[in-house]
């Protein structure tokens, strides 16, 4: 670190390398016409995916359109509020801003009917307990507390029923957007 | 997408600079720290600051330090007054994608000497906030970006049944590598085994030791047209040769994506391989600097990237294949785990392929590299970077 030389009326005082400044940041969210009936479907303790026309396949929650067909998603779906744990991560650090006791289990829950995993906190159930294949359901806020945010159901927690195959895009060879693409023949890959 | 190189010019790499990456340069500001690489880099070219015909740079979300468009203040500092700027963004790809943005400029005859030049000051930012807001449609639990990866690092574990102790392995060999690389960030000279495996599971199944640090620091390069390769040849300078280059992205969003190995990445790599003429990257590619901010991604990606089949990536690193003295190292320079000035963290990446096939990569030289792949991605596993550089001229 370069060295700096203060004048004699300031000599022994610490010298400033940065200056803090907080930034605050408020925003408007335009939700958009799918967002917009998930949250409201949420703050009723409804879980309305939609599916798209052409791949079927049923996202949640919805952003109005097929990310891999680029085709409006217009057939609402409502979901059951159970699915199935598709992998996981237990937290074992406390981040700036986060309230959650630790540890904590993060996981991508797939929840029945629909296509897409949302991520979502696992409780009710020791940490180390928890696996891919678990059956869980979600848990709502108290009725007076629900609102148009997905921290409206406060966690998943396990049904005891047996745990299932978990078969996901590429869980074969990889890649299940597309076929697994080879190099060329012979390229011992 | 079949591509090959007919209509673009020839690009050498002539010059290469970083800084010191520490955790914090509390001795320059953003403006000094990119300064300090790009003069590393005009040095190394045997260039000024006058020679340089437009500069491309590039870093991770502004959102970081908080500091919006900082390429507005550091065109001056980069010399770029009365020339033409461009800032990339790729997330934590865009180092390696603002190289190729430079790259693209001089193939298309543009430009004859173009600068490059990457940064991040994480030690004015908050990394882990800005990667964690909080939005309406999504719970409040993120916890920044190993968060997100441990569970897709969970899926590659159970679908390749590879053992606990590759992601160790990744971890030590990088950490032992940067040993040899006086600008890395980590010098960690008592690293062992036991002490990788000891550290906290921050996000099981990722450790604290698996985990990339979080860095100050900046890169840079000087890239020309064959004409200027050739002077640099001709002086001695000994210029890489750009082989073959790719950017591809993904939409992380699809049910139908494997986020594990995406596909995005896998055609991103045969692009490069078919421009180069490459058919067997196992043995015909020396060495490798792949983006590796969490140690399991380097058996993940050796998959991907067209080095082993699905599921037996870790066996690469399990038998030593990856390490300085195995017979493909990967991330000689100790790689992200060691060094992570995000922003900068995959052009750092490209640079060091640079360096290798220049012979220039000091006490972490591949002796004989005569091609070598640069590579990076970023967001959610969703955009990638790649070149593959080398000593001949193609």
């Amino acid at each position: 670190m370069a060295e700096l030389t203060l004048p004699a009326s300031i000599a022994g005082v610490e010298p400033v390398r940065s200056v803090r400044t907080p930034a605050h940041l408020d925003y408007q969210f335009t939700a958009g016409e799918a967002t917009s009936r998930f949250l409201r479907g949420i703050a009723e303790r409804r879980i309305l995916g939609e599916r798209c026309p052409v791949c079927e396949k049923v996202y949640v929650p919805p952003r109005g359109a097929c990310p891999t067909d680029g085709v409006p998603t217009a057939e609402q779906v409502e979901l059951p509020h159970e699915g199935t744990i598709t992998s996981f991560c237990v937290v074992n650090v406390a981040f700036y801003g986060q309230a959650m006791e630790i540890p904590y289990v993060s996981a991508l829950i797939l929840l029945d009917r629909s296509d897409l995993p949302i991520m979502h906190l696992i409780q009710e159930v020791a940490a180390d307990e928890v696996r891919v294949g678990m059956r869980v359901e979600a848990v709502w806020v108290p009725d007076d507390e629900l609102a148009p945010t997905l921290e409206s159901i406060r966690w998943f927690r396990p049904t005891g029923e047996a745990d299932v195959a978990v078969d996901m895009p590429g869980e074969g060879e990889g890649t299940g957007l597309g076929s697994w693409p080879e190099l060329s023949p012979g390229s011992g890959a | 997408m079949g591509r090959h190189l007919m209509g673009r010019a020839r690009v050498a790499v002539v010059g290469v600079g970083q800084t010191q990456h520490q955790a914090t340069r509390g001795d320059v500001s953003m403006a000094g720290l990119v300064r300090e690489a790009a003069g590393r880099a005009l040095d190394d070219a045997g260039m000024t600051w006058a020679d340089i015909d437009a500069v491309v740079i590039g870093k991770a979300p502004d959102f970081f330090e908080g500091v919006m468009m900082p390429e507005l203040y550091l065109a001056d500092a980069l010399g770029a007054v009365g020339k033409p700027l461009f800032r990339v963004h790729t997330a934590g790809s865009v180092g390696g994608s603002t190289a190729l943005v430079a790259t693209q400029l001089v193939q298309a005859g543009l430009h004859e000497r173009v600068l490059t030049v990457a940064f991040e000051k994480q030690s004015e930012s908050e990394a882990m906030w800005a990667l964690s807001l909080p939005i309406p449609f999504q719970p409040p639990m993120h916890a920044g970006a190993g968060g997100y990866f441990a569970p897709h690092i969970r899926s590659y574990v159970r679908r390749a049944k590879a053992p606990d102790h590759i992601g160790i392995l990744v971890a030590l060999k990088d950490r032992r590598n940067a040993l040899r690389n006086p600008y890395a960030h980590l010098h960690e000279p008592d690293i062992t085994f036991e002490s990788v495996q000891e550290s906290l599971m921050l996000w099981d199944p990722i450790r604290y030791a698996e985990t990339c640090p979080s860095s100050d620091g900046a890169c840079a390069m000087v890239l020309g047209s064959e004409a200027v390769g050739d002077a640099a040849a001709a002086a001695g300078g000994a210029p890489a040769w750009v082989h073959g280059t790719a950017m591809r992205s993904e939409p992380t969003m699809s049910a139908d994506r494997d986020p594990v190995l995406p596909l995005g990445q896998r055609e991103c790599a045969l692009d490069v391989y078919r421009q180069a003429g490459v058919t067997d990257p196992r043995r015909q590619i020396d060495c490798m600097e792949i983006y590796v901010p969490f140690s399991w991604f380097e058996p993940m990606w050796l998959e991907n990237l067209g080095f082993a089949a699905p599921g037996e990536g870790w066996r690469l690193v399990e038998d030593g294949v990856t390490a300085m003295d195995g017979d493909l190292p990967v991330n000689m320079s100790g790689g992200v785990l060691s060094s992570n000035p995000i922003g900068a963290s995959g052009m750092l990446r490209f640079a060091e392929a640079a360096l290798q096939v220049r012979g220039r990569a000091g006490d972490h030289q591949v002796e004989g590299a005569g091609l070598a792949l640069g590579h990076a991605y970023g967001g959610g596993s969703q955009f990638f970077a790649m070149w593959l550089v080398g000593a001949e001229k193609p």
